[in-house]
Order: structure tokens, then sequence, then C-alpha cells
């Protein structure tokens, strides 16, 4: 099985032009949906960027300006160095959970039906309302909130802290709470497909424990990580109502800042830093895309 | 079998806790949610009541929700269906090379991994554009497709990829037609995947956020609800509203499984072999 299902499917001999025929004639309903609701869609904002705006209304047109005030903006270094930020704290604490979990899962829980349960408790989650489970850390995080109660009762503090909600600090634990399993199931499932027998090589030839997460799980774990990592910071990079929500609108990243342009109706505004958002995100997909081949690793 | 070391604890206390993490906040506005009619949005309780869930049913306290409710159960339902056939068909194509295929799975990831706002910034600005008006049976509802669609596909990728190809040809070498096939050997081994397809399509729909905030038009769905009820609702309704709905998503998971788990055992029990080619 390991062998089979790491090589894509072999193309299979057929005549030529019905093949082709065959194929798009399945594959045309995605097509369709993925020409009229993501192609056309970009390729509307990428022209929109150019256009103008009045207070009501914008009009066709082929000018920079959009672009000439948002890079001459300071805020618009500030909001993507935020957003970048929240990108790469997120990342690192969402990989350094999602391996550990995904490892314990993997290497240490023997009977396979309670592997599988653990796995889906993980996941469900994910089935469930982002919105709801931002909510849900409000008893948590406010000023009489549980994590306050429980500081003061322990004599850590005396004050409550000001901090746990409304702040960086709670928008990247949402982020955390949000999309830790986007890392626990890739790399879960490139820990599956490890051979047994190479990690009994490596006891044998008298590896540590260390020694044998070091240099063998972790390099075979490289394309689940690459998968996983993709996923965060791509929804991080995108994100506008965690950060507005969990901020209580006092932080900023780039989502927030389309988002705003477009209740006030700025459409090219908002336009033109979609698309700034839009290459900056498609480049580091790009750089972290040479480490992997999505395809194989299904 | 070696005993259990230190680091199984260890790892196993850290799992815990991350368990504890994904649904403690969730279990606590469950509690949170049955808080007495003077009670506020955290501990303590100022007594037991049913009273926040009694104020869901009165229209004037929170808005339109069960209105809301109705139209993101449709059009769950309506992204569910369209998901598992269109990812089926695709992946079906994408079995065999054909010319474009590439281009068309690239488009697929890239509609995975594309900021959410973008889509309904897009969409919403083609529909402005064209004089149409935006609403969440039409444009909301391409809008979840571009985002419950590359799930359905990479499923369908790892469910082929594993897929053993005797089967079918054993049906051609007994004179099955190509749709014969299809129909009485391919989609009763692939089945319970095709129920993990509608899973994802149902739920991810259902609670999609990003990509429906401007696609939906004037009629929110639920998810635009709550998020509008964050900002000035400020009792315990809103933890009520909660609790039923993520209520409503683990019922709506427990259902899937459940029939996963059902035509795993009828296929067990009429003896076939089928889907058993793994090994």
């Amino acid at each position: 099985m390991t062998a089979s299902s790491t090589t894509p499917p072999k193309p299979r001999r057929a005549p030529g032009l019905s093949r082709h025929l065959l194929g798009w004639l399945l594959a045309s309903p995605l097509a369709v949906v993925l020409a009229a609701f993501l192609v056309v869609p970009i390729a509307t904002i990428a022209v929109v960027s150019f256009w103008g705006a009045t207070e009501f209304s914008i009009y066709p047109a082929f000018q920079f300006d959009n672009y000439e005030f948002l890079f001459s903006s300071p805020v618009t270094y500030t909001v993507f160095f935020n957003t970048f930020k929240y990108a790469a704290i997120t990342w690192i604490c969402t990989l350094l959970i999602g391996f550990t979990v995904a490892y314990f899962l993997a290497f240490h829980i023997r009977n396979q039906n309670l592997q599988i349960g653990l796995f889906l408790l993980c996941t469900i989650p994910f089935w469930t309302s982002n919105i709801i489970r931002m909510i849900s850390w409000i008893p948590f995080l406010g000023r009489n909130g549980i994590g306050n109660t429980a500081l003061i009762q322990m004599g850590l503090i005396d004050q409550p802290l000001e901090w746990l909600l409304y702040s960086d600090f709670a928008v990247i634990l949402a982020f955390v709470h949000l999309y830790t399993l986007f890392m626990v199931v890739p790399i879960f499932n490139t820990m599956m497909r490890i051979d047994p027998s190479l990690l009994e090589a490596a006891r044998d030839n008298g590896a540590s424990g260390w020694q044998t997460l070091w240099n063998v799980i972790i390099p075979l774990c490289k394309p689940g990580i690459m998968i996983g990592t993709i996923f965060v910071v791509t929804l991080v990079m995108g994100d506008f109502i965690t950060v507005r929500f969990m901020s209580g609108s006092q932080s900023a990243n780039v989502g927030r800042l389309i988002s705003n342009d477009i209740a006030l109706l700025q459409y090219p505004s908002a336009a033109a830093t979609a698309v700034v958002l839009l290459c900056t995100v498609l480049l580091m997909i790009a750089v972290m895309l040479r480490f992997v081949d999505i395809r194989k690793e299904l | 079998m070696p005993p259990r070391s230190k680091s199984f604890y260890a790892l196993a206390a850290f799992f815990a806790l991350f368990i504890l993490f994904l649904y403690g906040p969730i279990i606590t506005i469950g509690i949170l949610s049955f808080q007495g009619p003077q009670g506020g949005l955290t501990f303590p309780m100022n007594g037991v009541s049913f009273h926040w869930f009694f104020d869901l049913f009165q229209e004037q306290a929170v808005g339109d929700i069960w209105g809301s409710f109705r139209r993101s159960f449709l059009l769950g339902l309506m992204v569910m269906i369209t998901t598992v056939v269109v990812s089926v068909a695709a992946g079906l194509a994408f079995r065999h090379h054909f010319a474009g295929s590439g281009i068309l799975f690239y488009l697929t990831v890239a509609s995975l991994v594309i900021p959410s706002i973008l889509i309904s910034l897009g969409v919403g600005l083609i529909f402005n554009q064209l004089g149409l008006k935006v609403h969440w049976s039409t444009s909301g509802f391409g809008a979840q497709l571009t985002w419950t669609l590359p799930f359905g596909l990479l499923i369908m990728f790892a469910v082929f990829n594993r897929f053993d190809k005797s089967y079918e040809e054993a049906a051609r070498d007994q004179g099955a037609s190509a749709w014969q096939s299809f129909v009485h050997v391919v989609l009763p081994i692939i089945m319970p995947s095709l129920i993990g397809v509608a899973l994802f399509g149902f739920t991810l729909s259902y609670d999609e956020f990003a990509r429906t905030l401007l696609t939906s038009g004037s009629y929110n769905t639920l998810p635009l609800e709550i998020f509008g009820m964050t900002t000035n609702v400020t009792t315990p309704v809103i933890y009520a509203l909660g609790t039923l709905t993520t209520l409503f998503s683990f019922i709506m998971i427990g259902v899937f499984f459940l029939v996963v788990w059902i035509t795993g055992r009828r296929k067990a029990k009429a003896g076939s072999d089928a889907g058993n080619g793994m090994i």
C-alpha cells in the first residue's frame, strides 16, 4: 500500500482525443465553478484596483492612484508587519503543538481504534463554527473571567490582567485554537506512512529517542509540516474576522484594511490592497511548494 | 512490547491539555448558557435556568435567527450535494491525464489558499458590475463552493490513489459498460469517502463566514447573524445560541459517522470483500 499510495495514478492507455474529451467532460463542472467564482472574481479585483472612486460610486479608469496611496502610507507597512507577525507567531505555536500531538497519536497509541477515536476528537472542532469558538473565549479572558479569577486566587497577581481579552495575545490564542488541527492532520498523515522498520533500524544502531526524532522522523514528516504550514500561514494572512473580534478592533492586519475599505465602499482601494495581499501570499506559497509535491502526499 | 516510557506519560498529559484547550471554552459557554435571568457573561452562575434559550424563541429579542438558520441549513444541503457530485466527477477525470489537468489542479489548490475575503470582494464586485443582486443562494452558494470543492477533490485524490483498479478491470472483463462498472463497482467501494465529502460540504458551508460576508445579500446566513449579534448583544443569549448551533453541528457529525458505520456493517454482512483492496 505504501508504494502504491505515494505514486500518482498512472495514466491508462486510452485513445488520445476521447481521453481528453472524457476528462474535460467530467472535470467541466469543477472548471465552470472555479472559472466563475475564482478566476473571474480575482481578475475583476485586479481590474478594479486601477479604477477610481468617489464617495458614493466607483468609475472605470486606468490609474495607479490606489497603489501609490497604498505604498506611500506608513499605515500599510505597519499593518503588513503586523500580519507577518501574527503569521509567524501562530505558525511556531501551531507547529510545536501540532507536531507533538501528532507524534503522540502516531507513535504512542498502539490500539488502532483508540488512535482513530482520538484523531477524530482532534478534528471534530474543524466542523463547528469558528465564530462560536471565538466567542467561547470571552468567559475565559474577560476582566472578571475565569483566567483572571484563577490567577488572583492562586496569588500570582493582585490586579486583573487587562491584556487577556482584546489584545494581540487574544488574537494569537484564537488563531492557535482555530488552526492547530490544520497542522495535526497532515503531520499525522505523514507520520502514519513512516515504515516502523526504519525506527527499529535507528534503535538497533543505537540512536537515542531524540536522535531518532531529529534524524529520522522529522525529515520524513517534512511534507506534512509543509502542507500544514501552507494552511496555517494562508489562513492567518487572509484573516480579518479573528483579528477584529479578538482585538476588540484595536489591532489591524491586511484583511481588516481591506474590509474597512469595503465598509466605506472604497472598492478600488480595497482591490489594490487585495492584489498586494494576494501576491504576497502566492509568493510565500510558491517558495514553500518548492519543498513538497502536494499530489504525492494525499 | 516495550513498557511505557516516561515520555509516554508526558506526551499523554500534553495531549490531554490540548483536548482541554480545544473543548474547554465551548463547554464553558455550554454551562454559562444556563445562567439565571440576572446572570452575566462570565462566572459566577447567578442561578440556573432555561431563560436564555426561551429568549431565542422571541423574535424581537435577537433578530431573525430562525430564518437565518433555515437559510444556512438549506444552503448547506445545496453545497453538500453539489460538492459531492462535482468532486466525484472531477476525481474520476483526474485519474487520467488530460490536456490542462495540471492547470485545473493548481487552480483548485489556489481556491483553497486564496484569502477568503478576496473571493467575497471579487464575487460581490462582479454581481455589482453586472447589475445583479447578491443573494445567498446564487453568489453566496458559488462563493462557498470555492471553499468546499477543493476539500472534496483532495479527498477524492486520496481515495483514487488507493483505489485498486483490478476491481474495475474484472467488471470490464465480465462485460460491464463504463457506466455499469462505475455504479455497481466503483461507487459502492468509495461510498464511505463520499459520505466524508458530504460531511465537509455541509459543515463547511453551514459555518462559513468570510466568503459569505459580501455575497449573501440582505438575508443573513446563521454565522453572519451570530457575528452581527456579537456587536450588540451583551447577554448570555448569545451563549445559548452558540450552544444550540454547536450541538446541531455535533449531531450532524454524528449522523454522518453513523451512516458510515451502518454502510460498513451492511457491507460486512453481505459478505462482499469490496473495499478491502487496501491490504
